[in-house]
């Protein structure tokens, strides 16, 4: 089955991203098809590369981006919701006169910023769009 | 990808409402995948269901002369016709509960193109039974 991933809310906070991550993972080992995960609302927050949580616990951002880089998935962030909480790309940083920048779209690291046409495509395309929130 | 593409594939897709308009942003971000959502042409309708009810109540007004200062969304719902989302669920059980009838609501309509645009509502209340039944017809939900 080809699945399409909703994830509302961050990282810590809520379970919901954990949730989703376990989800996809599983999905993945049994031979299923992953269209795309899509960070909509506070799960924008889950793309950050900055993220330094204590060394016994879990990465949540990273753990994202290593499952991404193993199976190829493409992680979407919703360009209008990460903008207004300051989750930004080089390029995103730059048309908005920031310094900086805190998502890094780097090789293997699946997260890029893109809009929210990219959910509604999830929805069409995939068999089933779970989502992961409140 | 795009050889997987599936052209032309209209799904019936509903946009629930679950939350009041302040307080949290998940209605005024729902909106707004509405509306990028409209140009999908997709056999779309909402539902607003338990506090998702007062985000369509009316008399809104949240804007800084009153005091709030927030970006006040309501007259969004009133242009949800002229994007052809024409079917918006109210959940009768939802506005009993707190004390709302379908008076307290927006007068929320659309022109039918095959009627000689003909203005009508857009608003269908329903039981929670009925809603039940709606929901099981969609191919997509997304729940917000």
């Amino acid at each position: 089955m080809k699945f399409g991933i909703l994830v509302n809310e961050g990282p810590y906070q809520h379970q919901a991203s954990d949730t989703a991550y376990q989800f996809t993972k599983a999905a993945l080992a049994q031979g299923h098809e992953i269209f795309r995960v899509f960070f909509y609302h506070d799960g924008v927050y889950n793309a950050t590369s900055i993220s330094a949580p204590p060394q016994d616990d879990r990465n949540v951002a990273q753990q994202w981006a290593d499952l991404a880089e193993e199976h190829n998935l493409d992680l979407v962030v919703c360009v209008a919701a990460a903008l207004r909480r300051g989750i930004l790309d080089e390029e995103q940083a730059q048309k908005s006169s920031n310094t900086t920048y805190n998502l890094e779209t780097k090789e293997g690291n699946g997260f890029r910023i893109s809009g929210l046409g990219q959910l509604l495509e999830a929805g069409i395309q995939a068999d089933r769009l779970v989502t992961f929130g409140d | 990808m795009s050889e997987e593409l599936q052209e032309g594939v209209v799904k019936k897709m509903m946009y629930l409402n679950r939350k009041a308009p302040y307080g949290t942003v998940y209605a005024l971000e729902s909106l707004e995948v509405v509306l990028i959502g409209a140009a999908f042409d997709q056999d779309v309708s909402l539902a607003f269901v338990d506090d998702g009810v007062y985000q369509i109540l009316n008399g809104q007004n949240t804007t800084k002369d009153s005091g709030i200062g927030m970006k006040d969304f309501s007259p969004t719902y009133k242009a949800l016709g002229d994007y052809d989302i024409t079917k918006l669920y109210v959940e009768k059980e939802s506005l009993e509960e707190r004390g709302l009838s379908a008076d307290d609501l927006m007068d929320l309509v659309y022109e039918d193109e095959d009627d000689d645009w003909a203005e009508k509502p857009s608003i269908i209340l329903v039981s929670r039974e009925e809603l039940a039944d709606v929901m099981d017809e969609q191919e997509v939900v997304f729940s917000f």
